[in-house]
């Protein structure tokens, strides 16, 4: 992975993890990576991989089984598809949407690339 | 927990290096400790580690002044300089000699860091190997990286002072640096990016006050103050640059 993009790392892993569940890699109901392998796969500081699995548990992808470690919640993949579709529709769509303003481009047009 | 207070030195009588640091360091976290050539970065690390005594203020390993090089203080810490003598000795000799001074050390973790370093055959001579840490090449550096990824947890403090941030920056959760025999920001990473929003627009920017900026063709890479609480990415390049253009504010800001 490359970090020079201006994304933070600790939100790059996290993105990663939602890969890694929607593609079937981390299962629902298995254990996920430990803080410590992931900081070394990604030569990164453990604090930051920590920061990542803190906002995963708020967003309840993955729980915290005390002396065990994390496990990848049941319902994480439909959850990060609902988190997905609505970075989707906030950030990507506006952006879509003001660039097709700038070029004069119908929502025509976009209908018969999309067929 | 290491600690300066106030701390005076000068190699010169007459001439002040450090004229009041204070610094403190946390367990957990591994800093980056920044500064020009000069600023004092390897005198202040010989201060901490009882090599060298303040002239006034203290230096303090968990409490106790790092200059007593209690026998307990001393098996608790490791200073690697720049250049290190390494003796003629075969790994295993060396492991032998050195490790009865660290109670902590771990014959296991020696063998594993070894093993990364593919140089593992306890039979070969250690001053083979001892490129200084500038000296690494290409895939050692990610196998350091992988090594600190490792070693690193909530007990351990780790100062590393380097000019070669863009190969660590991935690993440093906290910067302090140091400039005209000051410490003019010690902080987290997260309390870093929670002040100053690092960013590359096509322009300047309009809210907030702007601390530093560079024109390039990529874009106006910019340090600016963080009004709207967005998360960036922390640039350690950038930030050097906007410290040491703006002392008094950011001293103040990361008091």
């Amino acid at each position: 992975m490359d970090f020079k993009s201006t994304q933070t790392i600790y939100r790059q892993i996290e993105n990663w993890v939602f890969e890694q569940i929607l593609s079937g890699a981390w299962k629902p109901g298995e254990r996920a990576k430990s803080v410590r392998e992931l900081a070394v796969a990604f030569e990164v500081n453990p604090n930051t991989v920590m920061r990542s699995y803190e906002r995963l548990q708020n967003q309840e992808i993955i729980t915290n089984k005390r002396g065990i470690g994390f496990f990848v919640n049941e319902d994480a993949p439909e959850k990060i598809h609902a988190i997905r579709k609505k970075e989707f529709m906030e950030e990507e769509v506006p952006e879509f949407l003001k660039n097709m303003r700038l070029l004069g481009i119908t929502m025509e047009e976009i209908m018969a690339v999309s067929n | 927990m290491i600690q300066l207070n106030n701390v005076e030195f000068g190699y010169d009588k007459n001439r002040k290096l450090f004229n009041g640091v204070n610094w403190q360091l946390e367990p957990g976290h591994l800093y980056g400790l920044l500064g020009r050539n000069g600023a004092g970065k390897t005198t202040l690390l010989k201060i901490m580690t009882g090599l060298l005594f303040p002239q006034a203020g203290d230096a303090l390993i968990d409490g106790e002044p790092a200059h007593k090089r209690t026998a307990q203080q001393l098996s608790d810490i490791y200073f690697l300089q720049e250049e290190i003598y390494v003796p003629h000795l075969k790994i295993k000799q060396f492991e032998e000699a050195f490790a009865p001074f660290y109670p902590h050390f771990s014959h296991e973790q020696f063998v594993e860091y070894l093993t990364k370093m593919e140089m593992d055959n306890m039979l070969g001579f250690i001053d083979k190997f001892s490129h200084a840490t500038n000296g690494l090449d290409i895939p050692t550096k990610s196998i350091f990286r992988k090594i600190m990824a490792a070693y690193a947890d909530e007990q351990k403090t780790v100062i590393i002072s380097t000019h070669q941030v863009r190969d660590l920056h991935s690993l440093i959760d906290a910067v302090s640096i140091l400039d005209n025999g000051r410490m003019i920001l010690n902080a987290p990473g997260d309390v870093i990016t929670d002040k100053l929003l690092f960013d590359v627009d096509d322009q300047k920017a309009q809210a907030g006050k702007l601390y530093y900026s560079e024109e390039t063709p990529r874009g106006i890479y910019q340090v600016k103050e963080n009004v709207n609480h967005i998360d960036s990415a922390l640039d350690l390049e950038l930030l050097f640059n906007a410290a040491v253009q703006n002392k008094q504010e950011f001293t103040e800001l990361f008091k």
